[in-house]
């Protein structure tokens, strides 16, 4: 008895602890960054002496961050959206082969973005490319599409296949049912898979460390270098000079800012849509 | 009408698989193109001799990852012992016993904690975890550490792991036939009883699966470790000293790896051995997830 007791606490205990560091984390990053945040952070590009306390912000950091999410995510859009459809129509009557590419697909998810930095940097060196937008989209766009086809295909899986079915037997072509049937049920799932990639694409600094490089500027063209958030945090928490790195705090909320708000977006997004969902 | 209808099709079902099989093929390309780069180090040194000799001067050409290999092994295994524990009992807990508005609570809670990037959680180890770990370091070992170390990379490494693994420990207790606990709980088992003997020993693939995949992904996470684990070239067994882990040591050098002659094949190695333990590593838990799921 004594056992059950001692270890249920414990377990409760545990539970509620996460949600206390989670909060930990945020107030943290809210209260040590809060002192250095202003208008400037966001609106305005490191200007000269930056660096070295100057005036500025990382505006250029959050536009380049933004950049290489849209474009990663849009990339990934085309390559993992069909792929999670395929794999749910056309292989629907093959299990196994559905198992196996998701088995593939699961074990694709766990390397780690340094692997795809890497391999980013030798594709880049390959094509004779520099560090630009354009290699850390692609490279970027590689790591969330495994992410992207898993997420949306967890969604397509659970459609009864009775649906589909119903869509083949009115005449329509396999084509019509993946897009007409399947993506449209699946649209919260689209969504939520979309947003979870973004995310993971804004978030990601290992990946763009090799790509995308670094500059004070906003990029214009696709081969120009891009900073990015992540990026921003990590070099200004290098420098020896207290107003940088409070800097460095301060840009920390706005990455945090845009992730919670992504996640948020998620919930409320994917709960609006499926309400137009055929039950 | 009906020919283009079916043209579209045909394109359209090319363009999917096209899509799916270059998915697929992905890792396959990473594998071949990293190991093209690395394979000058090959040339001159033999597997064995890279991954477990110890001197590292990439000035005169001496490669000996085993430094780092040990430094990424001890962050892993030091992360894994905190997260064990936590996420068995949480996954427990809220599979079994927790009231449902805190499911509830906890599922946003699990995502968001899962979706921090590892930067955020790098600054949170340097403001709360380094300060932390240098003031213990005094009174447990009796001589000062400046607090970035293995044990702050261990606790930062874990802290990002637990929604991980906990996240796959709750899908892997939530297949459990409620009707195997019923008759558990019939023959007169307390409910702990039942989840000792039901729920845990039933899922022994699923939880060492789970901790196994948890155990790859702290080791290949990159900034957040780098930012507090100390990065220096030294293996020793005290965990308040500084440790260098390989993922690490690709992103601290990507700078200076194109003008020391052989340095660059050097890091794609370790990019090659990462992404070769961690794919294994994935592909045999993952099918052991996979065997158990089908029953």
């Amino acid at each position: 008895m004594l056992e059950e007791k001692f270890f249920i606490r414990l377990s409760a205990l545990f539970t509620y602890s996460l949600i206390a560091v989670l909060a930990f984390i945020i107030i943290v990053i809210f209260y040590k960054g809060f002192a250095a945040l202003n208008w400037d952070m966001v609106l305005k590009t490191p200007k000269g002496g930056y660096y070295y306390g100057g005036e500025g912000g990382v505006l250029n950091a959050i536009t380049g961050s933004l950049y290489i999410a849209i474009g990663a995510t849009l990339i990934a859009v085309l390559i993992g959206m069909p792929a999670a459809l395929y794999l749910n129509v056309q292989l629907i009557r093959y299990r196994r082969t559905q198992n196996t590419i998701r088995y593939f697909l699961d074990a694709l998810w766990g390397i780690p973005s340094i692997v795809y930095g890497a391999f980013g940097f030798t594709l880049m060196l390959f094509f004779g490319m520099n560090a630009s937008l354009l290699a850390g989209i692609i490279t970027v766009a590689l790591l969330i599409s495994p992410i992207m086809v898993r997420t949306f295909d967890e969604v397509l899986c659970t459609i009864p296949k009775g649906l589909h079915e119903a869509s083949l037997a009115l005449g329509s072509t396999r084509t019509e049912t993946a897009f007409r049937v399947m993506f449209k049920q699946g649209f919260p799932g689209f969504i939520t898979a979309v947003l979870l990639s973004f995310g993971r694409g804004i978030g990601d600094a290992a990946s763009v460390l090799f790509t995308a490089g670094y500059t004070d500027n906003i990029p214009v063209t696709l081969d120009e270098p891009a900073a990015t958030l992540p990026l921003a945090i990590f070099f200004q928490l290098g420098s020896p000079i207290p107003e940088v790195r409070d800097r460095a705090f301060a840009a920390s909320i706005i990455l945090t800012i845009i992730i919670l708000s992504i996640s948020l977006g998620a919930r409320l997004l994917s709960k609006r849509f499926s309400k137009t969902n055929l039950k | 009408m009906q020919l283009r209808r079916q043209i579209i099709d045909k394109l359209n079902g090319f363009w999917m698989i096209t899509t799916l099989v270059t998915i697929l093929v992905l890792p396959l390309v990473i594998c071949i193109g990293l190991y093209i780069k690395a394979a000058p180090i090959f040339e001159q040194h033999s597997f064995l001799e890279l991954v477990f000799t110890s001197k590292w001067e990439p000035s005169r050409g001496i490669f000996g990852f085993w430094p780092f290999i040990a430094g990424s092994l001890y962050v892993t295994l030091l992360s894994f012992l905190f997260t064990a524990p936590v996420c068995l009992l949480a996954a427990l807990y809220l599979t079994q016993f927790a009231p449902r508005t805190l499911i509830r609570i906890m599922h946003p809670v699990i995502d968001v904690l899962a979706g921090l990037p590892s930067v955020i959680y790098g600054v949170w180890g340097i403001l709360v975890i380094v300060p932390f770990v240098s003031a213990l370091s005094v009174p447990l070992t009796g001589s000062p550490s400046s607090g970035y170390s293995v044990l702050a990379g261990g606790i930062v490494l874990a802290v990002m792991v637990i929604p991980y693994t906990l996240n796959m420990l709750i899908e892997v207790f939530n297949t459990v036939p409620n009707g195997l606990k019923e008759a558990s709980l019939s023959l007169g088992a307390t409910m702990w009883e039942s989840v000792k003997h039901v729920v845990i020993r039933g899922n022994y693939p699923g939880i060492i699966s789970a901790y196994g995949l948890g155990i790859a992904k702290a080791f290949g996470e990159t900034i957040a470790v780098m930012m507090v684990v100390g990065n220096v070239v030294k293996a020793s067994g005290n965990p308040f000293n500084a440790a260098y882990p390989l993922p690490a040591l690709i992103a601290n050098n990507y700078g200076e790896m194109l003008s020391i002659p052989m340095y660059d094949s050097a890091l794609m190695f370790a990019a090659f051995l990462l992404l070769i333990i961690i794919l294994v590593i994935n592909l045999f838990f993952r099918l052991l997830i996979h065997k158990t799921k089908r029953l």
